[in-house]
């Protein structure tokens, strides 16, 4: 398990690793490594060059300004679960880091390098859609603003262009009303998402649906907006039926992934039941 | 083409000329002659090449040697201080958290940076924060006990 022979570059700015990925169309961009490392130890991924971004300061914080969270793409996932302040204004990205690995993965692996690799079994994606999140792409040429419905473009695919490097993720604060939450079945022995539903509500004053969205990984090739979901529910009561009722949909129009721990059927019931208790967690939260 | 790297491994400064791909748990194993850290499933899942990096537990065979320029490690090798077991280590020395021992090197290096974030869990917490590591021997009940051994022991020094 010994990965092909690379050149390694230690960025210290975060100018410097896009000068390098500029000259180097093949390198990769190495974040926590908790993703790219063992793809190399298999030999799927053979880069000739690695810029590690890891020691760049700037990129590794969570703040929030004018009513919007802003985090670095080189917070950990440990980061991300321990932090007080999302815990308090968007508590979706604490509890989706938790289901994340393990604790030794959580200490290494970052939020930016999961989203960029965009695994169809990761976690991040699905809280990612949920929160309408945006992401920061920046290149020598300055930087552009990717909405999270058009950033996962397909299996471990992203709109990052050649030369790009995520820099930040950027959510609204939602408001008293909003209620989140993550639903996921793990892979016994993996860890990964054989379904995670990342819900996001917002009721109106009697209690209803005011705004919905669902995020779902592990079901497809990569992550995606349960838009049948949401629509079901936007101005309906949330009560069990409905809920299940809206939960039906969970897996409509996808093309969904079948292998040998879950076939598509198997995939399609557990979309349909995670996505019903995410919506449930949810509608219980934002009372 | 080789790099040069500096890395503090258990208080001692090392300087070595490595190759990118060099992990660490094969720099620290072959190189430094640490042969506590455990080599286990290569994979990132079963926690046996566990150590501190800056204090933080993670997993060796998932790190490149090169990454780790400039930091400072904490093997099993550096635990105990002037011959006195660590609490933890005492801890599975009195409750028995330990068969064939395999895992036993970053099974207590994990609950070390454990019992430091969270000094008075649960067995629920200690199960749940003991996730990355696999044991095939003890069912893991010793372990929980060794490590609430450790931390009653940590409280009272």
């Amino acid at each position: 398990m010994i990965s092909a022979p690379f050149d390694y570059v230690r960025a210290n700015t975060l100018d410097e690793a896009l000068a390098l990925l500029a000259q180097n169309e093949d390198a990769k961009i190495l974040a926590g490594g908790h993703s790219l490392i063992p793809a190399m130890k298999l030999r799927l991924a053979m880069p000739p060059l690695l810029v590690d971004i890891g020691r760049i300061k700037d990129l590794s914080y969570i703040r929030e300004d004018h009513g919007q969270i802003q985090i670095g793409a080189m917070t950990t996932h440990y980061q991300i679960e321990s932090s007080d302040l999302l815990k308090k204004i968007c508590p979706l990205l604490p509890e989706c880091a938790g289901h994340i690995g393990d604790v030794q993965v959580r200490n290494k692996g970052t939020i930016g390098g999961s989203v960029a690799h965009s695994d169809p079994s990761g976690d991040w994606p699905a809280a990612i859609i949920a929160l309408n999140a945006e992401l920061v792409a920046v290149s020598k040429n300055g930087e552009r603003l990717v909405k999270a419905d058009d950033f996962f473009v397909d299996l471990m695919t992203t709109a990052l262009e050649a030369g790009e490097i995520l820099r930040e993720i950027r959510i609204n604060k939602s408001n008293d009303r909003t209620g989140q939450a993550y639903a996921k079945m793990h892979h016994p022995a993996s860890g990964f998402a054989v379904v995670g539903v990342a819900a996001n509500l917002t009721l109106d004053r009697n209690g209803g649906c005011e705004k919905a969205s669902i995020g779902i990984t592990g079901v497809s090739s990569k992550a995606y907006r349960a838009l049948a979901v949401e629509s079901a529910l936007t101005g309906s009561a949330l009560d069990e039926q409905k809920i299940a009722n809206a939960a039906a949909h969970a897996a409509d129009g996808v093309d969904i992934n079948g292998d040998l721990f879950a076939s598509e059927d198997y995939r399609r019931h557990l979309a349909q039941v995670f996505t019903k208790r995410a919506i449930a967690a949810a509608t219980e939260r934002a009372g | 083409m080789k790099q040069a790297i500096s890395i503090n491994v258990n208080e001692v400064d090392h300087r070595d000329e490595v190759e990118p791909r060099l992990l660490l748990v094969h720099y620290l194993r072959d190189l430094l002659g640490l042969t506590g850290t455990h080599v286990g499933c290569e994979t990132s899942i079963c926690g046996a090449c566990t150590i501190l990096v800056d204090g933080q537990a993670v997993k060796s065979c998932t790190m490149f040697a090169v990454q780790a320029d400039g930091a400072n490690i904490t093997t099993i090798e550096g635990l105990a201080t002037n011959g006195n077991l660590h609490p933890m280590q005492e801890g599975f020395w009195e409750k028995h958290g330990l068969q064939c021992g395999y895992c036993t090197p970053g099974m207590i290096i994990a609950a070390t940076q454990l019992i430091d974030r969270n000094p008075n869990p649960s067995r629920d917490e200690i199960r749940h924060g003991l996730e990355g590591n696999l044991c095939r021997c003890t069912g893991y009940q010793h372990i929980v006990e060794a490590v609430e051994y450790a931390a009653k022991k940590k409280a009272d020094l």
